[in-house]
């Protein structure tokens, strides 16, 4: 489980993060939603520690990464997959080179260990086969896949996927969330998706926080945030025609 | 002032164990080709054709009947021993290699590579920049001892085509008046050069914020900055040792 205890972080006169605290459970996709500009990547850069929080507490599994020196990060970094939005594959490495990356750093597998878990890792994403190819030579929905291989490379104990389906046709958005809340539950990770697609919200959100004004606004499920009267949420769910036809025919249904 | 604090904080972050030596060997290899072996081109035409102006501008003023006949190649090698060689090329390597490093990395930086190094629990800087400095530190001597040969041997071609000296009167000057020490200076410098290009270029790289822009604003920056970097750790170097 991630905690995030009383959270603020300002940049200069900027106050982004206001006081926030959630928690975000194990073997559940917790989904981070909000409008542009509202501090839910600040908050999740905090959570990693690429931004330095001003005051407050990040724990994982109890241990508070805001105290922890640069090594002790490490170690904890070491049990974090992360899914870029822009998918941040290296780009003077193959496909195989950017999955075996963590494990030639940070672990003692042979080769051949490391190969298998290559193949495993791009099998699980439907990539087989695709270890020699470039990120240039793959499309958007591919580069996102290997990220999520990447990601889970090192069996971690925490993901963290910053838009995942940004840039991704509608079909392949719906892959990608599939393919977040399977390894979710198959591995048991705390699973932290920062998104403002309704579509990932009402398919993959088993928990949902709404940040809004650098503040955690509201706190539901996939279920809840369709019926909350709360009207700051109102305006970002309803905000496409869509939904707006949804509500009026969930409304008639009611009568 | 605060860049200059920043330079230094990050340069304690470079110089840290890094995470696998086997690793760090392996790009330091990468390294020593990109920043060394493909520079050889550049540094090789560039000496020859500087050897040959030095030589010919300094034949061209050698109206005196009381010059012997040797000092054309005296000053050719003193000249490139002493300055051309360890600066000029240390100047152009600043240009061709402090560009390149800048935009690898800035580029790196700006397409979230780095923040994936670094949440994977990697030390970037120490593993983007530690073998870049290493290869320049040990290469750049090489380039220059390279230089300085082709610079002499450039020299002896324009003069030679041109007839204006003999190839005994042209040796007799490169070897009158040579002091080993020159060679020892000229190193000291080239490596203090190397260092600077590399970690310079690496810091405006390394902290570019915004996009494709930014990074190609961070890569003349780059270059700028060092090659005044040059120009100071000259005169100071050139006070300290040879003065």
């Amino acid at each position: 489980m991630v905690e995030v205890i009383n959270v603020n972080k300002s940049f200069g006169e900027n106050h982004v993060l206001d006081d926030v605290s959630a928690q975000f459970e194990k073997g559940k996709v917790n989904l981070i939603i909000g409008q542009s500009g509202q501090g839910k990547s600040v908050l999740a850069k905090c959570m990693v520690g690429l931004h330095e929080v001003d005051s407050g507490q990040i724990l994982y599994d109890g241990r508070d990464f805001t105290q922890l020196n640069r090594y002790e990060r490490s170690k904890i970094r070491q049990e974090i997959g992360m899914l870029f939005q822009g998918s941040a594959l290296f780009d003077s490495m193959t496909v195989e080179g950017n999955i075996m990356f963590p494990l030639i750093m940070f672990t003692k597998m042979t080769k051949g260990e490391m190969k298998k878990r290559v193949d495993f890792c791009l099998e699980r994403v439907n990539l087989s086969g695709k270890n020699n190819l470039f990120p240039s030579e793959c499309s958007g929905g591919m580069q996102k896949r290997i990220g999520i291989a990447r990601a889970i490379s090192m069996n971690p104990q925490y993901l963290y996927c910053d838009e995942p389906n940004s840039g991704l046709d509608p079909q392949t958005s719906i892959l990608i969330d599939g393919l977040i809340k399977d390894i979710t539950s198959e591995y048991q990770m705390t699973t932290i998706v920062i998104t403002h697609d309704m579509n990932s919200v009402i398919e993959i959100g088993d928990s949902v926080i709404f940040i809004y004004e650098g503040k955690n606004w509201w706190q539901g499920n996939r279920e809840s945030i369709i019926t909350t009267d709360n009207p700051e949420i109102g305006n970002f769910v309803y905000a496409s025609q869509f939904m707006k036809d949804i509500r009026t025919s969930m409304q008639e249904k009611r009568g | 002032m605060k860049n200059i604090g920043k330079y230094i904080l990050m340069l304690k972050v470079v110089f840290t164990k890094p995470n696998k030596w086997r690793v760090f060997f392996e790009r330091l290899i990468e390294e020593l080709n990109g920043i060394g072996i493909n520079s050889l081109p550049i540094v090789a035409l560039m000496s020859a054709f500087m050897g040959g102006v030095i030589a010919l501008q300094t034949a061209s003023n050698m109206s005196s009947p009381l010059l012997p006949a040797y000092t054309i190649g005296y000053i050719t090698q003193s000249s490139t021993i002493l300055e051309f060689s360890p600066t000029i090329i240390s100047l152009i390597l600043a240009g061709k290699i402090g560009s390149n490093i800048a935009s690898e990395i800035g580029t790196m930086r700006v397409t979230e590579q780095i923040d994936a190094l670094e949440i994977m629990g990697v030390n970037s800087l120490n593993f983007l920049v530690l073998p870049k400095i290493t290869a320049a530190v040990l290469f750049f001597p090489i380039l220059v001892i390279f230089s300085m040969a082709l610079s002499m041997f450039g020299g002896w071609m324009s003069l030679v085509l041109s007839d204006l000296s003999t190839t005994e009167e042209y040796v007799l000057g490169l070897r009158t008046f040579f002091d080993p020490f020159n060679i020892k200076y000229a190193l000291t410098k080239t490596v203090v050069f190397g260092f600077l290009i590399v970690s310079v270029s690496s810091f405006y790289g390394y902290y570019v914020t915004g996009g494709s822009l930014d990074v190609g604003r961070a890569s003349t920056q780059a270059v700028v900055s060092s090659s005044v970097a040059i120009l100071i750790a000259n005169f100071l170097l050139t006070q300290m040792i040879l003065l």
